[in-house]
């Protein structure tokens, strides 16, 4: 292997590294706050990205069937249980976040779709149909199981992911889409040859840490979710309602998800079942970083993103093969490390 | 007998079915078998002892492909391939468990989904197993002679294996192993403690779903005489642990009727839903991922409890009739020193726990360890019992050391203890959670358990917890749930439990917290009668009226530190014991 190809490779492994650090942090941030371990994460990157290469292409994306008619369920079971605890106040509220915004979204999208707005815009739009998708998920499958155990919401997770890829595939059919890049340019540096797509994915992965960061350092909310993080019962008892971090959660992760299925639409072929397999290298990167820390969550993960792009170079038919098994030494060298018996809760 | 009347009736329809039944359905039955030998691997693995996979289509694949490798490359018989598929589905099983079984709960599930994926990718790109396309021409089971290359003939031996791994797994958790494995979920400390080697256990369980997975996928590839990729992707193993959830994961039958519902659900759904939609794909998925979730918000304990409850009334059992006693240890001496604690010391940080106690207990008294919340005694205690390793000093019993022993082996040299906190399987029987402590006093395995040679032994083992209830006065209660008895019940089961393990010194971690007076002299009177027919006590309390007119000596303790021994008179008189308890006069 030459130096430029070892050069192109290390490129190519930290841009998806940098995708896959925003959706391993996306994974802890989530697990920390609700126990979830977040698997549906996969199916917002394929809704983000298939809906804007459709918009792209001028046609409806049919993810705004899924946000109305999710938002609608979740409404119902909001106002069920308003009217069962006698709180029609609640009612209002529950209409404007569960119907009212996912219909506008989705009359936006409408009005978009057969226009060339350009590409901040149809991002815009893609935001707005995929991140309500996070808090009507929590809502409608997580919120009645809050208390249950990490494993039974594991399952639910798993379910989740089922119905959502399926619902991927009623609405987008199987075809794989990708949508154009951002830009065309390329820069010279010395050997290296860039790619402006590339410098697009790593610049916005590394201002979305960033403001992740200000977020949970600065904001009163995101305070709130480090409180629910380190004690949930603590949490709810100075008078941060669980529903509230776990809905807040969901929106970040869903919001994560979707600004990494937008920037990875244009550098691979994304098929509604693709997005599956993006956020389980997250995963992979999370837990080879010791499934805790973020900085080494991030580091993981673009260590996985490296060793995906030399073993597709070295042998590219067993590219994900080599990608999953590299939790097993590290899993290994966990197990060897701790040596304790604990009992799950009951 | 309900019981063995529907077992009857269901073996009876099955042997008819593929007599009776179109191809369609007979093919049908096939799948269903199938699926129900991995849920059963599933139910033992994910309900009762915790441990959930989503990779056990990999076991399956394994199995499957060898067979297929050696049958159509190599010309060798079937039943060959069977053992050989079966050895290299042990050998990754035992690597696997071996590496993540320690891991606790999340990391383990994720896990399997990651070598889900990664075998997936390996069957789909390695030229010897045919890549993507599979390999086809995979020649049929002979048995005896006959040829099995319809499904109808395949299905006799589908549903014998499968309702042999039934009867097995259900034997299994009747016994003493499965006692084992139902604690491991919730239970793992305690079963340590009573001499359960927890990690081999688990690892046992995992063994056994992954030869049941193995099982399923060499019927599979001689059943369909061709194997691909696809059918072990990661849904499979998703749908695998769907059935076992749907059936009820902690019923060995739920597996049948887990598998049956997704399985029929799956034909009908690719049936109609094509049409609903207008083409075809495997949208069953959502189906199934929106009734999974409307399922365990309604019941996390799946469909088999609540057919059970409509089809089979519960059964009313005697108690155990007597059986030949169990072996017994030799007694000590009275007199003997039994446990001797030499400056045993417990650091956590800068706190020391333990600051170099030291005391010793006789065979035949009852020494009281007391002392104020927050003295050190519990710490005390779980370095004698293992559960915690001791920073310095020693610990001896009889003269040899064991403060370097896990609690298991600390069980095996007779000294048995109860919890503060009851820690006892809810869902058991009374009588099934004390035979827990004569674990080490029973010999026999999961495989005599599964061919129930293990008869003998299971009668001696409950007839001796029926005997420690009864001398601790619960003889009424044998076959209720534990997790239905008042706390001072349950309290007298840890105790039961204990002396079903033949203990030479008993270790009493606040048996009488939080019981009312009554209670309390309840447990004050079996104590002493315990005393008087020879068994020695070590009693850690903080109730000092409880303690007084029960032990023999007291050993004092405060801030980590012994504060005053002797007699309950000397303490009692002591003013460094008064002011700890009451507190100094300013």
């Amino acid at each position: 292997m030459s130096f430029d190809i070892a050069l192109w490779l290390v490129q190519d492994g930290v841009t998806n590294g940098a995708i896959y650090a925003l959706l391993a942090l996306a994974m802890l941030l989530v697990f920390a706050v609700t126990r979830v371990i977040f698997v549906p994460q996969g199916e917002f990157i394929s809704y983000a990205a298939l809906s804007l290469a459709l918009l792209q292409a001028g046609r409806l994306p049919g993810v705004v069937y899924v946000l109305v008619g999710g938002g609608l369920v979740a409404a119902a079971l909001d106002i069920a249980l308003a009217l069962r605890e006698k709180a029609p106040a609640r009612l209002p509220r529950i209409v404007a976040l569960y119907v009212l915004v996912p219909c506008v979204m989705a009359a936006l999208a409408w009005w978009a779709a057969p226009r060339s707005v350009g590409l901040p815009l149809q991002v815009l739009i893609v935001l707005g149909l995929v991140v309500p998708l996070g808090p009507i998920l929590y809502r409608v499958a997580y919120q009645p199981l809050a208390s249950a155990s990490v494993l039974v919401l594991f399952i639910i997770s798993m379910a989740a992911h089922y119905a959502l890829t399926g619902l991927g595939l009623v609405f987008f059919g199987g075809e794989g889409l990708r949508s154009e890049a951002f830009s065309d340019a390329r820069f010279k540096l010395a050997v290296l040859d860039i790619t402006a797509q590339s410098l697009w994915v790593v610049g916005a992965s590394f201002v979305l840490m960033f403001a992740l960061r200000l977020f949970f350092e600065k904001t009163f909310y995101g305070k709130a979710l480090r409180a629910t993080a380190v004690n949930r019962i603590g949490a709810r008892l100075v008078g941060i309602p669980a529903e509230l971090s776990g809905s807040l959660s969901f929106l970040l992760a869903a919001f994560i998800g979707a600004v990494s299925g937008i920037l990875i639409s244009p550098i691979t072929t994304i098929y509604y079942d693709t997005g599956f397999l993006i956020g389980l290298k997250g995963f992979v990167g999370a837990i080879v970083g010791g499934m805790g820390s973020y900085p080494l969550a991030v580091a993981g993960s673009i260590g996985i993103g490296l060793l995906e792009a030399f073993s597709s170079f070295w042998a590219s038919a067993f590219k994900e093969t080599i990608v999953f098994t590299i939790i097993i030494p590290v899993l290994l060298w966990r197990s060897l490390r701790s040596r304790h018996i604990e009992d799950e809760e009951e | 007998m309900r019981e063995r009347t529907a077992l009857a009736l269901f073996v009876a329809l099955l042997a008819a079915a593929p007599l009776a039944l179109p191809e369609f359905y007979v093919t049908l039955l096939n799948y269903i078998g199938l699926a129900t030998l991995v849920s059963v691997g599933l139910v033992l693995l994910t309900g009762v002892a915790g441990v959930m996979s989503f990779g056990q289509q990999v076991f399956a694949g394994l199995a499957a492909y060898s067979t297929a490798v050696l049958t159509t490359r190599y010309g060798i018989s079937p039943w060959i391939t069977l053992a050989a598929g079966l050895a290299l589905t042990a050998a990754v099983a035992l690597f696997l468990g071996a590496i993540t079984l320690r891991l606790s709960g999340h990391f383990l599930p994720l896990s399997t989904i990651a070598w889900g994926i990664a075998v997936y990718f390996l069957f789909g790109n390695m030229e010897l197993l045919g890549k993507h396309t599979g390999i086809a021409d995979i020649p049929p089971i002979s048995l005896f002679g006959w040829r099995l290359d319809t499904g109808r003939e395949i299905c006799v031996l589908i549903w014998v294996l499968t309702l042999a791994a039934l009867v097995a797994a259900r034997n299994l958790l009747d016994s003493r192993a499965g006692r084992a494995i139902r604690a491991l979920r919730f239970r793992s400390v305690m079963a340590e403690s009573f001499g359960v080697n927890t990690a081999a256990l688990k690892n046992l369980v995992f063994l056994y779903a992954a030869l049941l997975a193995g099982l399923s996928g060499w019927l599979y590839a001689h059943f369909l005489r061709f194997v691909s990729p696809g059918a072990f992707n990661v849904n499979a193993g998703i749908d695998y642990l769907f059935m076992a959830v749907v059936g009820g994961a902690g019923q060995v039958w739920g597996a049948v009727i887990g598998a049956s519902l997704l399985t029929v659900l799956r034909e009908w759904l690719k049936d109609i839903l094509p049409k609903l939609v207008g083409f075809s794909g495997n949208y069953e998925i959502v189906v199934f991922g929106v009734l999974m979730i409307m399922l365990l918000h309604r019941t996390r304990d799946g469909l088999a409890p609540a057919l059970a409850r409509l089809a089979i009334a519960a059964k009313v059992r005697a108690s155990p009739s007597p059986a030949p006693s169990l072996e017994k240890r030799r007694q000590p001496q009275p007199g003997e020193t039994l446990l001797e604690a030499r400056a045993a010391r417990k650091q956590f940080g800068g706190l020391v726990a333990v600051r170099d106690l030291s005391f010793e207990t006789q065979s035949g008294e009852i020494l009281g360890l007391i002392g104020p919340n927050g003295a050190g005694k519990s710490t005390m205690f779980n370095l004698i019992t293992g559960v915690l390793g001791s920073d310095g000093g020693e610990i001896r019993f009889r003269g040899e050391r064991i403060d370097r022993f896990p609690p298991s082996e600390i069980a095996r040299r007779g000294i048995c203890r109860t919890f503060q906190h009851v820690n006892l399987i809810s869902a058991m029987s009374v009588i099934e959670n004390v035979a827990i402590g004569a674990h080490l006093r029973g010999r026999r395995g999961t495989l005599d358990a599964m061919l129930r040679s293990d008869r003998a032994e299971e009668a001696q083992l409950l007839y001796e917890a029926a005997l420690q209830l009864e001398r601790v006065g619960l003889a009424e209660h044998l076959h209720e749930t534990a997790g239905s008895l008042p706390l001072a019940q349950q309290r007298l089961v840890e105790i039961a439990r204990a002396l079903s393990a033949d203990p030479i010194l008993l270790l009493l971690d606040e048996p009488a917290a939080g019981l009312r007076y009554g209670e309390k002299k309840v447990l004050a009177e079996l104590l002493r009668r315990l005393r008087a027919e020879g068994m020695s006590i070590l009693l850690v309390e903080h109730d000092m009226e409880f303690v007084m007119g029960l032990v023999d000596r007291l050993v004092v303790m405060d801030f980590g530190e012994k504060l005053a021994q002797g007699l309950p008179r000397e303490i009692q008189a002591d003013p460094a014991v008064v002011e700890a308890y009451l507190g100094g006069i300013e």
